[in-house]
């Protein structure tokens, strides 16, 4: 059948606009639930990193554990000043958007919570490069601000079976318990170390065979991230 | 006029062509495995059964109700902005999935990430309205587009069954094989996590389903 020019015109106009309006009332409906999620997600990853799994229960109940445990977060400058208390609009600050504004302009998010037997740890949040794309995560420490208590990394594409084992316990764990500070206060961070790291190394953990790039972007993004919180760490360290 | 609807109501809904549309993507047609379409995401969302299983509900959807959608215009559509109107179609549906899965599934929305949104550009989708929808009536095209979506994810769950099996010992996200096995020595096949090894997956199917059925083998 030949329609003419017109017809074809006014037939594609109707078309676009239906759809467009059907999908903008489905978009708009949804948002609010799809930003929830995102929401939720962020909490089970602050909690994970203090150790406290969240994948097992409802994903409304999260809200309540984590009002429960996160008691206060902190907005801080790179001399270590806190620049932002409002605990609302310090979580939806994005680390990535506030890592590619100049030093001095970024405000870098710190979550205390306080645990079950009384003690409490710091959150700060990282992010850096893998193989494929970026790697993130949250790293937990206690009041000493140098001994680690628990991480949570992921990322968006790592290679299956090889540098997406970041975000599995096995190379999770053994960050726990390691020192970020040497003993005369310099950064050096944790070093991920291909062919395993020795048992007494306070400083080193295994690296992934065959995840090498993604197991250096790990390493990479905690010594740059924390090179940033340096002056808050060192301010408020117990000896 | 009146006399026609009538007759045509008297049709029964599941006439014994009707259901031919049902059950021939299973197995003669399937287009995974016969018409070999939609074999990329076959080969990527099928490590774990889960993906697969919203996957191939996705693809189902999305056929059924883009066949159902231009049937109905099939008429109306001018010939020379077809395939336009077709994609466009088939893209506000695979958004509307695509936002609804962010809404009330969200880890498995990110574990088939993109490729909710290369079901656009799933062949099976355009295939079947530009050779099917375009020249039928709207409800056959709607069981056609279900037929093939079930067809389509049907391997993909045999698939995935195999490589969850095989790759990470669970079935649906359970771990099946007993501890012991492991402790005398058993390891789970990392390569079959792997792309490739959906690959001759396929394969196998197809030779199976080859060997099986007279009608597909070639002289």
């Amino acid at each position: 059948m030949q329609h003419s020019n017109k017809y074809i015109f006014i037939y594609s106009i109707i078309m676009v606009v239906v759809i467009a309006v059907s999908l903008t009332i489905v978009a708009v409906k949804l948002k609010p639930a799809q930003e929830d999620n995102i929401r939720i997600e962020k909490m089970q990853n602050i909690l994970s990193s203090v150790n406290i799994s969240t994948t097992e229960i409802p994903k409304k109940q999260v809200i309540d554990v984590y009002q429960k445990y996160i008691k206060v977060a902190l907005g801080v400058n790179n001399k270590g000043e806190v620049v932002e208390q409002d605990a609302a609009k310090i979580f939806t600050i994005e680390l990535a958007n506030e890592l590619k504004k100049p030093v001095e302009q970024q405000i870098l998010p710190v979550y205390i919570a306080v645990l079950d037997g009384g003690d409490s740890a710091n959150i700060v949040p990282l992010r850096g490069k893998g193989l494929w794309g970026p790697v993130w995560g949250y790293m937990s420490f206690k009041t000493d601000f140098n001994t680690i208590f628990g991480t949570a990394f992921d990322h968006k594409g790592e290679t299956p079976g090889l540098g997406a084992e970041i975000n599995q316990d096995w190379f999770m764990k053994p960050f726990i318990g390691k020192q970020i500070f040497e003993s005369d206060g310099k950064l050096v961070s944790i070093s991920v170390v291909k062919g395993g790291a020795k048992p007494d190394d306070i400083h080193g953990v295994d690296a992934i065979s065959g995840g090498t790039i993604t197991s250096k972007g790990v390493e990479k993004m905690m010594l740059d991230n924390l090179t940033n919180y340096e002056a808050y760490f060192k301010k408020h360290m117990t000896k | 006029m009146s006399e026609q609807k009538i007759a045509k109501e008297k049709e029964p809904m599941f006439s014994a062509k009707v259901l031919k549309l049902l059950k021939n993507p299973l197995n003669l047609e399937n287009p995974v495995t016969v018409q070999v379409l939609g074999i990329c995401s076959a080969l990527a969302v099928t490590v774990q059964m889960k993906p697969a299983i919203v996957m191939a509900l996705s693809v189902t959807i999305v056929t059924a109700f883009a066949s159902l959608i231009i049937s109905a215009l099939r008429n109306t559509i001018p010939s020379r902005i077809r395939i336009i109107v077709q994609l466009a179609v088939v893209a506000a549906l695979v958004i509307i999935v695509d936002q609804v899965l962010k809404a009330y599934v969200y880890d498995v929305s990110k574990k088939l990430s993109v490729f909710v949104g290369l079901i656009i550009t799933n062949c099976i989708l355009m295939g079947r309205l530009e050779a099917y929808a375009m020249a039928n009536k709207p409800w056959p095209s709607f069981v056609d587009g279900i037929g093939n979506g079930i067809g389509y994810g049907l391997i993909l769950v045999i698939v995935a069954f195999f490589r969850e099996f095989l790759g990470s010992g669970k079935f649906y996200g359970m771990s099946v094989i007993p501890k012991v096995f492991y402790e005398w020595g058993y390891m789970d096949n990392g390569l079959m996590i792997l792309p490739p090894m959906a690959l001759i997956t396929i394969g196998v199917i197809i030779w199976v389903q080859r060997s099986r059925t007279k009608e597909l083998q070639e002289k």
